[in-house]
């Protein structure tokens, strides 16, 4: 069959769903109908688009209205698209359902406005629009429609610490966005073009150093949506505020369309330009920043929030290897880290409604009182901890693998152009970082394990703990309402959830060759500028 | 190609005298920073789009280098609309902030006399009425002007981050609103 049919859909079905899910707007059944298959498509789309595309071996690109390339808008679909689209329809699938579950359970007080479906589905088209688009303007426009459906998302309810989270969110997004369309404006003027494959081949015949300006103008743009150090600063203050299931699905996807675009911007935009050694020390950084960060949070949803920045930073660390084996881990690594972080989020939000509280200073004797749920904890924790043999372990060690070859020099073969610039003690030092952060977030999370699942309730009151000592309370003290019922599914797709991010472990070998074969697409940008002009470009 | 002086002046100005406004702590302030900022993107993309003062139309016997660039035209208009549609939704945040920050929980809360009513459809037009609300808000701008007026300089007029919980303190006798019944 042929593919190029499926890719617009990709995109179209959300919003055409958005447009129904708002007309139905008063029935709250068909609302929940019309997402759900549409996610539900959008998946099985994208799942047949990926066994296609690997199959070929080379992705699918598609004119939109048949205008010819350099001047209509391109949509692309090489391996590491059709993965990220995989991955992202089923993430957004459970959250939906799970969304579904708290909704009718809490008689909606939680998201009480009809707009959230669609916005929701208005989220997703945004997030397939950027994982598909050929071109840096329709890039923008996917990061512009996911996060102006993101605003309403984070601040749906309009309550004082939403609009106040809302307000540091949107502000610094709007920023980047500044940053973004600026430095389209500026590559467009430098090369006369804004399709992808045609600034492969143009901005390669620039100088270094206007490559350069252009070069970090576009990663400030994509660094503040990815979440790197030092531009990380707004996603611990904006993320805890939300409804449980929009924060699981932020933390999930919002930040790996920055380092999908990062991971465009090196291998095909800027393969050319080198800021490996840059790339490289800001991927150590966002790694201990960000979890010495978690380290003093007693608010569970604040510490995944900091574990999520700092494990942005082993994705900008396989980048920065440029070689395929890093690439491949990284692929690997960003599917495994969509979703044991969303999984963590989802978990939260169960521990928030049984135990009544966020915080390690209130929680106690959830092992008692639920073992299932403290299964459903235990299990990503230790999988985003990287205890062997869960994902998390694999994709760090396909990492550090990946690293120490690049540092000795033993993958000549596999590197991307001249390899990484950056020098051999950086990168073991990197390595080094990215074990001890490993380490750090296991003793966050067993700590926050210990206290709230092993402790005793009788234990609570005038509990003292040098554990304890260093934590501080969410500034606006993680207020939540008591405890209700938790129907049965929220725990299903939790559940669900889980057993994802087990299957990656499970399917671990023919997933990293997948990853493999798809670092080996990116390895060439040429490969990608065939795809879109198979006849040459000038 | 020649680039328009008047126009890379003008951006310049746009640019740096929105990123100066953006820097204040007032929302409002942040907000008209975004949109000086955002109009200096948009003169920044049309300066690529080559000589100004000709037409992005290629018609028969026009030769390329005598139009300018359609496609720069077309990346503005998709900004300018990307930027209306945030405008909108800022100052309906900054609306709600400056809502939360002057009456806090008690803003979301229906009048009394509406609960009084016994006809079920005038209680209905007393919620829906934007009167009440109107009333609130006129009294909290003449009370906050009286005070900007009688020597407190640091209290901000406009919709202003500094200040405003202290404000709204004292606004709460000002009030006309008493807590009664959440809105629907």
């Amino acid at each position: 069959m042929n593919p190029t049919a499926l890719v617009p859909l990709v995109v179209l079905l959300p919003l055409l769903g958005a447009a129904a899910a708002l007309i139905l707007g008063r029935h709250r059944r068909a609302q929940i109908v019309v997402s759900t298959t549409v996610l539900a498509a959008v998946a099985a789309a994208a799942a047949v688009l990926l066994a296609e595309v690997d199959r070929t071996g080379r992705g699918v690109s598609v004119t939109v209205g048949a205008w010819p390339a350099p001047y209509g808008i391109v949509l692309v679909v090489d391996r590491l698209s059709a993965i990220m689209i995989v991955i992202s329809a089923l993430v957004l699938l459970g959250v939906l359902l799970y969304a579904v579950g708290q909704g009718v359970a809490d008689r909606h007080r939680e998201t009480p406005v009809s707009i959230f479906h669609p916005t929701y589905l208005i989220l997703s088209a945004g997030v397939f629009n950027a994982f598909i688009a050929g071109d840096l303007f329709n890039l923008y426009v996917g990061f512009e429609i996911l996060l102006s459906a993101s605003y309403v998302l984070l601040t749906l309810g309009g309550t004082g610490e939403r609009i106040r989270a809302g307000v540091t969110y949107i502000l610094v997004s709007l920023v980047s966005s500044l940053f973004f369309l600026s430095a389209i404006a500026l590559i467009y003027g430098a090369t006369g073009t804004a399709n992808i494959a045609q600034l492969s081949v143009r901005l390669a015949e620039l100088p270094q150093d206007v490559q350069l300006i252009l070069h970090l103008l576009l990663l400030i743009a994509f660094g503040i949506k990815a979440a790197v150090f030092p531009l990380s600063f707004w996603l611990p203050d904006s993320y805890p505020t939300a409804p449980a299931p929009v924060t699981a699905v932020f933390a999930g996807l919002l930040t790996k369309v920055g380092v999908y675009a990062i991971i465009r911007s090196e291998t095909v935009i800027f393969a050319e330009n080198d800021l490996t050694t840059l790339l490289m020390v800001v991927g150590g950084l966002t790694m201990l920043v960000g979890i010495l960060g978690a380290l003093t949070q007693a608010d569970i949803k604040r510490l995944l929030s900091f574990t999520l920045v700092s494990h942005i930073g082993y994705m900008i660390f396989g980048i920065a290897l440029a070689s395929v084996a890093g690439l491949a881990a990284t692929v690997y690594y960003v599917v495994h880290h969509i979703t044991v972080q969303t999984t963590l989020f989802l978990t939260t939000g169960l521990i928030e409604r049984f135990g009544g509280a966020t915080s390690i200073n209130r929680l106690a004797g959830l092992l008692a009182a639920s073992p299932l749920l403290a299964i459903l904890f235990f299990i990503p924790a230790l999988n985003l901890g990287g205890i062997p043999p869960f994902s998390g372990f694999l994709g760090k060690v396909g990492l550090f693998v990946a690293g120490a070859d690049a540092a000795v020099g033993a993958d000549a073969a596999g590197e991307i152009g001249p390899g990484t610039s950056a020098p051999d003690w950086l990168i073991w030092t990197v390595i080094a970082v990215g074990a001890l952060t490993s380490l750090i977030t296991l003793y966050a999370l067993s700590r926050f394990w210990n206290m709230a699942f092993w402790r005793g309730r009788d234990e609570l009151a005038g509990y003292e703990s040098v554990l304890l000592s260093s934590v501080q309370e969410a500034p606006d003290g993680g207020v939540v309402t008591a405890t209700r019922t938790t129907p049965w599914l929220m725990v299903g797709v939790t559940t669900g959830m889980v057993v994802l991010t087990l299957l990656l472990t499970v399917f671990a070998a023919p997933l990293f060759d997948l990853a493999d074969r798809a670092a080996e697409n990116l390895r060439d940008p040429s490969v990608y500028v065939s795809l879109v002009f198979p006849g040459g470009v000038e | 190609m020649s680039a328009s002086l008047t126009l890379v002046l003008v951006m310049g100005v746009l640019f740096g005298a929105g990123i100066a406004t953006m820097m204040e702590r007032s929302l409002t302030r942040v907000l008209i920073g975004f949109l000086l900022v955002g109009n200096g993107v948009n003169l920044l993309i049309y300066l690529m789009s080559g000589t100004p003062g000709l037409a992005p139309i290629l018609g028969e016997g026009v030769d390329g280098s005598e139009i300018s660039d359609p496609l720069p035209q077309a990346f503005i208009l998709t900004a300018i609309v990307i930027n209306l549609g945030i405008t909108a939704f800022l100052l309906a945040l900054l609306y709600r902030s400056w809502w939360l920050a002057q009456l806090g929980e008690r803003g979301d809360l229906v009048d009394d006399a509406a609960e009084h009513v016994e006809d079920a459809e005038e209680t209905a037009d007393l919620i829906r009425s934007s009167a009440a609300d109107d009333q609130a808000v006129q009294e909290i701008i003449v009370a906050s002007d009286e005070e900007f007026e009688s020597g407190d300089e640091e209290l901000d007029p406009s919709a202003g981050a500094g200040g405003r919980e202290e404000s709204a303190k004292r606004e709460h006798d000002a009030s006309a609103r008493r807590p009664g019944r959440r809105r629907p």
